[in-house]
């Protein structure tokens, strides 16, 4: 199936749900609401016209100063059957940046859903077992958006372990031979 | 050469042989630097890209074990640190361990842009240069540097190894 074919179909199936779907160089998107993500997904995997069955990518989006509402979560899905793919775009809110998670479809989603909180700090409800995946569990922030300092809050908000080891290195700098 | 009127011969500065009596007259210093520096044993220990050139290094083609240079698979048979490749937070501590249970005398080297200053990685997560939290004896720059830099550095940190002085002992 063509990929805008796929996008009117969503769109058939679920009037209320779809806020835009665009193409762009034979790719289409569906910009959906996050409520009714799971509804979608579930329906995208489930029908035989559809049967995506592979999520080939989770990822957040943040479009801080751009858009409203701020963040966008992005899932990539393939059909290996009928060899077509859609992209589904879930807005969500800074306010209130919770969204249902998509791992009773896909169980692939875990660690990409928890690469997506520990990054931009947007909850996945329903998920088993939502910890940071890349960053130390006491990190503070979410350093993918766009208002995280680049080069770290500075060296008074260090990560307490890394700071536990600047301290080490310079009380056993006397230790050392010829230093 | 020179003969003086003892009969010893003086093969280098600071080295004399007795001819003769297959006999070697010099420094302690000498001696222990001497075969410090033939035997440099690196920690097996990579973290990024730099890893893959370091292992090419050690590989037949390069042959770092014509230096005496072996890798070692634990830190307590090691002498030397490389680290080999972007240094993180998160890693940090595991590279200060791994550095604090080496046995003196021990050397680190930095290897590439980014264990030497942090490299283009200026960011959150990134330690700029190992420098931050181990002493750093040879830097040795690229991205990633090629084996000959590699081996290159080896080479300065044998003359580093060579003009120590009084290393040996701690009563001193």
């Amino acid at each position: 199936m063509e990929p805008l074919q796929i996008a009117d179909k969503i769109k058939e199936k679920f009037p209320e749900a779809v806020v835009s779907a665009s193409e762009y160089r034979g790719q289409a998107a569906v910009v959906l609401k996050k409520e009714s993500i799971l509804g979608v997904a579930g329906w995208l995997h489930d029908e035989p016209d559809m049967s995506m069955d592979l999520l080939k990518d989770l990822c957040g989006v943040d479009y801080f100063g751009k858009k409203e509402p701020r963040f966008e979560v992005v899932y990539h899905l393939y059909s290996i059957k009928h060899r077509h793919m859609i992209r589904l775009k879930a807005q969500v809110p800074e306010d209130d940046p919770k969204i249902q998670s998509v791992m009773p479809v896909w169980k692939g989603a875990d660690w990409h859903e928890r690469e997506c909180f520990d990054m931009f700090g947007i909850e996945f409800e329903g998920h088993p077992d939502l910890r940071r995946v890349l960053l130390p569990e006491d990190w503070e922030g979410h350093p993918l958006r766009k208002d995280y300092p680049l080069e770290g809050p500075g060296p008074d908000k260090e990560w307490p372990a890394y700071k536990e080891v600047l301290d080490k290195a310079k009380r056993f700098k006397e230790f050392e031979w010829n230093r | 050469m020179v003969l003086d009127n003892t009969g010893v011969v003086e093969i280098e500065e600071g080295i004399k042989v007795v001819p003769g009596a297959n006999s070697i007259i010099t420094t302690i210093d000498k001696v222990v630097n001497w075969s410090r520096l033939s035997s440099i044993w690196p920690m097996t220990f990579g973290l990024a890209c730099c890893a893959i050139e370091m292992m090419t290094a050690g590989s037949a083609h390069y042959d770092l074990d014509r230096f005496g240079i072996i890798f070692r698979g634990s830190p307590r048979q090691s002498d030397v640190l490389i680290i080999a490749g972007t240094v993180t937070k998160k890693m940090a501590p595991v590279l200060r361990r791994v550095y604090d249970q080496m046995p003196e005398p021990r050397y680190v080297m930095a290897m590439g842009s980014c264990a030497c200053s942090g490299g283009v990685f200026n960011t959150y997560s990134t330690v700029q240069g190992g420098d931050a939290f181990l002493p750093v004896d040879v830097y040795v720059p690229g991205c990633p540097p090629r084996p000959e830099a590699l081996m290159d550095g080896f080479l300065r940190l044998q003359d580093k190894i060579r003009k120590e002085y009084f290393r040996w002992s701690r009563f001193r």
